[in-house]
């Protein structure tokens, strides 16, 4: 039975050191939900807190309708998978498969025949009798997956579960833990730090900074829509240039400090009113003209990269600031460094954000911290 | 929370074990504070102090004491970390063999060292007499300062050998060789490069040696004669046959506390100085050494070996001799065993009861105590961590008269019993397994043990099923050599022994005494031989060829 999980005013403090201060959260029934942010930034503090390795210094904690603050680890009824797996390396991988079942006093039959199934599951089976020193990486990463989710437990917990492995083997295994997660259809709470990852796994991210919840939302509002500057530089890439909203009647227009200008319909209207901004343009959103035409922002290029499907190419404005841009390939040839060009912008992609970076002004923006 | 905190069981085992801290160490240790500063008649004094330090006899014997530690402590540092060297840097024949031998020189008890270097070397020793009728030389007296400094530094080097083998085992292959890139080679490589990165375990090394030789009490005792030192000082003013002088022992055990204390805090602050961590990926190979350097290195180290364990192997061929009363006479049988056997069986038996149950509680306690301070780290059991180290600068013998001192009266009498005894040697053996259980534990993540919590284990299931299962291995390694140090103990043991709970080590001490060398030899050779097997236990159990202690 798969459980939704809530969070209210959460305080975690280390000493007089104070990690989380106020954090509320919603995570569903049934979804995988990942937690992404910088090293530090209390995403594995938050996961402990849920787990019960961590005490918590404040706030509630709910299971459906349970508060769970109180309830010992061994009793939350919790999957968990942890960074370095947690393998224990005395018993054999049926063993340790076998092992929640056992503290549950499960009937024997019922063990072995659960525990097969987790095996077969997770393409362990072959290895049941191996001890765990016998196994690669991602072996060991199926058999503590196997561990966790025998148990039937309400929710699983994963820590940074992929960042051991080599980069093949974790773009493979971040399939694996996404389809048994449907198969299995429980609530999954995942933290890593690597947003590529986040991307691909989740149904919903939190970003996290300075134990502080960003934005939760789809991977794809949090990329097309970030909720603050922190987001939109942290999820991908993002130039960030300065610049103004100035109303001409009924329309808002953008204004880089470089001089070009763009209109922009899509700013909410409460905020449509002048003030200063800052943009946020990802290298993809730019589109590269040649010469010196007055309408863009001119800038020469520095330097490229070829990288197959991309080129990406390093430039300076007038100003002297330095933007990247990347291009799909083409088949003719690389722009050399030094040529003069001019930059437009994708304008329905790129974002607008208050002075000082802290919100979004324009439309489309979700962010659903609590349901 | 709070509630959870409450039920924790590992929160009563602290107390407990602060308990029984506090009962069978603190309290004796203070008991013996007390009586340092405590005359008979008018409360408070420094009348032992005075006594001490006023006259030049008994300020001698601390003199003498730091002169043979030191003397000794250079010897086999000056032994023991060239043999390191070139047995770790170059192909040795026989170096398994070799090892063995090193290894077991250092596990037997000082005192037995001593005792064969009087037979080989004393007045009428074997070589001695060869010596004088061959060449018609006298050789200098095996006796005092000579003595014990032989006895000692042969006794001690093989420490400096293993701690320092372990830390060039440790050193990447690639620092020597970008060493050799910059031109520095040979000795200038030895002194510039290797000793300076095994100063950390040199220095941890040091203070061992010199800890282990400052408080060594059977050696100065036999091989001693004249030449006393404070060890045996302390024994004397406790037990001396014309009624002990329990304040002044006491007095000078509180010195001997103060001077071993200072050393340690010494050592702690230099490799503070010194403290950094090598792990090597490419652990440096072995290389074949050439021409006279390699018949010089091979001689080095069969010398040295031979020396060391030449006591060992008289007192072998002692044992199989044939006696008429306590004389040797020509021929060869086992005798000595029938007739050490005879009288010494119970001996035999005490050591295995004793020894035992003292293995049991140092590795539950251990066990206990390193959980406790490395996983669950609270005030209380900072004090515990603390405490728990005490017995490392407190000499053998003082820790057996502050027990004496404690238990001889109600509401707890212990002396003469066997409880004392085995108390003594947790006391004594505790911190060294806490240790290496300590250091084991640290190489097992946390997060396994949290796995099986959140896999519905109640803590202390976790702790059973999991944690001491991953340990084993480093449990009973720990163990083994807890054991060998256990049956050679002496220094303790003598104090607190009665003629019931007499056990081998305290045998063969009278054995040889008495002049018995026949059964002293014999039963020596048991206790050897109990030390072999335990060795070679060890030896499969760690499945390693080295031994820490």
């Amino acid at each position: 039975m798969s459980v939704c999980i809530k969070i209210r005013n959460a305080v975690k403090k280390y000493g007089n050191n104070t990690i989380i201060s106020d954090l509320s959260l919603d995570i569903r029934e049934g979804e995988f939900f990942t937690l992404l942010g910088p090293s530090g930034c209390g995403k594995t503090t938050l996961l402990r807190m849920i787990a019960g390795f961590n005490s918590i210094e404040g706030g509630d904690f709910f299971f459906n309708d349970k508060r769970i603050n109180d309830i010992d680890p061994s009793k939350r009824n919790i999957g968990m998978v942890f960074q370095n797996y947690a393998i224990f390396p005395h018993l054999s991988v049926r063993d340790n498969v076998a092992f929640g079942l056992k503290n549950r006093k499960t009937p024997k039959d019922e063990l072995i025949r659960e525990t097969d199934r987790f095996m077969e599951l997770m393409h362990i089976k072959e290895y049941a009798d191996r001890m765990p020193d016998r196994l690669s990486g991602g072996q060991q990463q199926r058999v503590a997956l196997a561990r966790a989710l025998v148990i039937k437990p309400d929710v699983l917990l994963m820590d940074e579960p992929l960042s051991n492995l080599d980069a093949k083997l974790r773009v493979e295994m971040r399939t694996v833990i996404k389809e048994i997660q449907h198969t299995v259809g429980i609530t999954n709470v995942y933290v890593t730090h690597d947003q590529e990852e986040a991307m691909a796994v989740s149904d919903r991210i939190a970003v996290m900074n300075h134990g502080d919840i960003q934005q939760v939302g789809t991977p794809k509002d949090i990329y097309q829509r970030p909720q603050n500057l922190f987001v939109a530089a942290f999820i991908g890439r993002s130039n960030v240039m300065t610049g103004e909203l100035s109303m001409k009647g009924d329309v808002p227009f953008v204004r880089f400090d470089a001089g070009y200008e763009v209109e922009m319909q899509n700013v909410r209207s409460e905020y449509r009113k002048d003030q200063k901004v800052q943009i946020s343009v990802r290298p993809e959103e730019f589109i590269i003209e040649p010469g010196e035409q007055t309408d863009g922002i001119r800038a020469v290029i520095d330097s490229s990269v070829f990288l197959g499907l991309n080129t990406h190419y390093f430039v300076h404005t007038e100003d002297g600031e330095k933007l990247e841009i990347i291009q799909e390939s083409q088949i003719d040839s690389i722009i050399p460094s030094g040529t003069s060009i001019c930059l437009r912008v994708k304008k329905e992609k790129m974002n607008v954000f208050a002075a000082e970076g802290e919100y979004n002004i324009l439309e489309g923006v979700r962010n659903d911290i609590t349901a | 929370m709070k509630a959870m905190k409450k039920r924790d069981i590992w929160l009563l085992i602290s107390i407990l074990i602060l308990a029984s801290y506090l009962i069978f160490l603190i309290y004796p240790l203070l008991n013996l504070l007390k009586s340092a500063f405590q005359s008979k008649e008018s409360g408070f004094t420094l009348e032992y102090f005075v006594k001490f330090f006023g006259k030049k006899y008994y300020f001698l014997t601390l003199w003498n004491s730091f002169k043979v530690s030191v003397c000794a402590t250079a010897i086999t540092l000056i032994i023991g970390v060239p043999l390191a060297y070139v047995y770790n840097m170059y192909e040795i024949r026989g170096r398994v063999a070799l090892q063995m031998i090193i290894i077991l020189c250092s596990m037997s008890a000082p005192f037995i060292g001593a005792y064969a270097w009087i037979l080989l070397c004393g007045n009428s020793g074997v070589i001695t007499k060869a010596v004088k009728s061959l060449f018609g030389i006298t050789m200098p007296t095996i006796y005092g300062f000579n003595g014990i400094l032989l006895v000692l530094s042969l006794q001690l080097f093989p420490l400096v050998f293993l701690y320092v083998s372990g830390a060039i085992k440790n050193i990447d292959s690639s620092l020597l060789e970008a060493a050799e890139n910059m031109g520095c080679t040979g000795a200038k490589r030895f002194f510039k490069l290797i000793v300076p990165l095994c100063m950390p375990t040199i220095l941890a090394a040091t203070l061992l040696v010199f800890m282990r030789a400052f408080a060594d009490f059977g050696t100065p005792l036999l091989i001693g004669q004249g030449y006393r030192t404070f060890p045996v000082e302390i024994y004397n003013s406790f037990f001396s046959e014309t009624g002990g002088d329990y304040g002044f022992a006491c007095a000078t055990s509180v010195i001997a506390i103060l001077i071993t204390t200072v050393i340690f805090l010494f050592q702690k602050w230099c490799s503070g100085k010194f403290s950094f961590t090598m792990n090597a990926l490419h652990p440096v190979e072995r290389k074949k050494a050439k021409g006279a350097f390699n018949i010089l290195i091979h001689l080095f180290c069969y010398l040295v070996t031979f020396v060391a364990f030449l006591p060992q192997l008289y007192i072998l061929y002692e044992s199989f001799r044939k006696t008429s009363g306590k004389a040797f006479v020509p021929g060869y049988s086992l005798a000595s065993y029938q007739s050490a056997l005879d009288v010494a069986g119970s001996a035999i038996r005490n050591t295995f009861v004793i020894g035992l149950s003292a293995l049991a509680l140092i590795i539950i306690m251990a066990v206990m105590v390193a959980y406790l301070v490395t996983r669950r780290r609270s005030a209380l059991n900072t004090v515990i961590d603390t405490t728990s180290m005490l017995p490392y600068v407190i000499p053998g013998s003082v820790v057996g008269i502050a027990l004496i001192m404690s238990f001889n009266k109600k509401p707890l009498i212990l002396t003469g019993t066997m409880i004392i005894m085995v108390i003594a040697l947790v006391i004594r053996r505790l911190p060294y397994t806490i240790r290496s259980s300590a250091a084991t534990l640290q190489q097992i993540p946390i997060t396994v043990e949290e796995a099986a919590i959140s896999l519905g284990s109640s803590k202390m299931k976790a702790f059973l099923k999991i944690t001491i299962p991953m340990m084993g291995n480093g449990i009973i390694s720990g163990a083994i050599l807890s054991w060998v140090t256990i049956i050679t103990e002496l220094s303790t043991a003598i104090c607190l022994y009665t003629v019931r709970t007499q056990t081998l080590t305290l045998a063969i001490y009278t054995y040889v005494l008495r002049g018995n060398d026949g059964i002293a030899a014999a039963l020596a050779t048991i206790l050897n031989l109990t030390t072999v097997i335990s060795l070679g236990v060890f030896m499969r159990v760690s499945d390693s060829k080295d031994v820490t202690l």
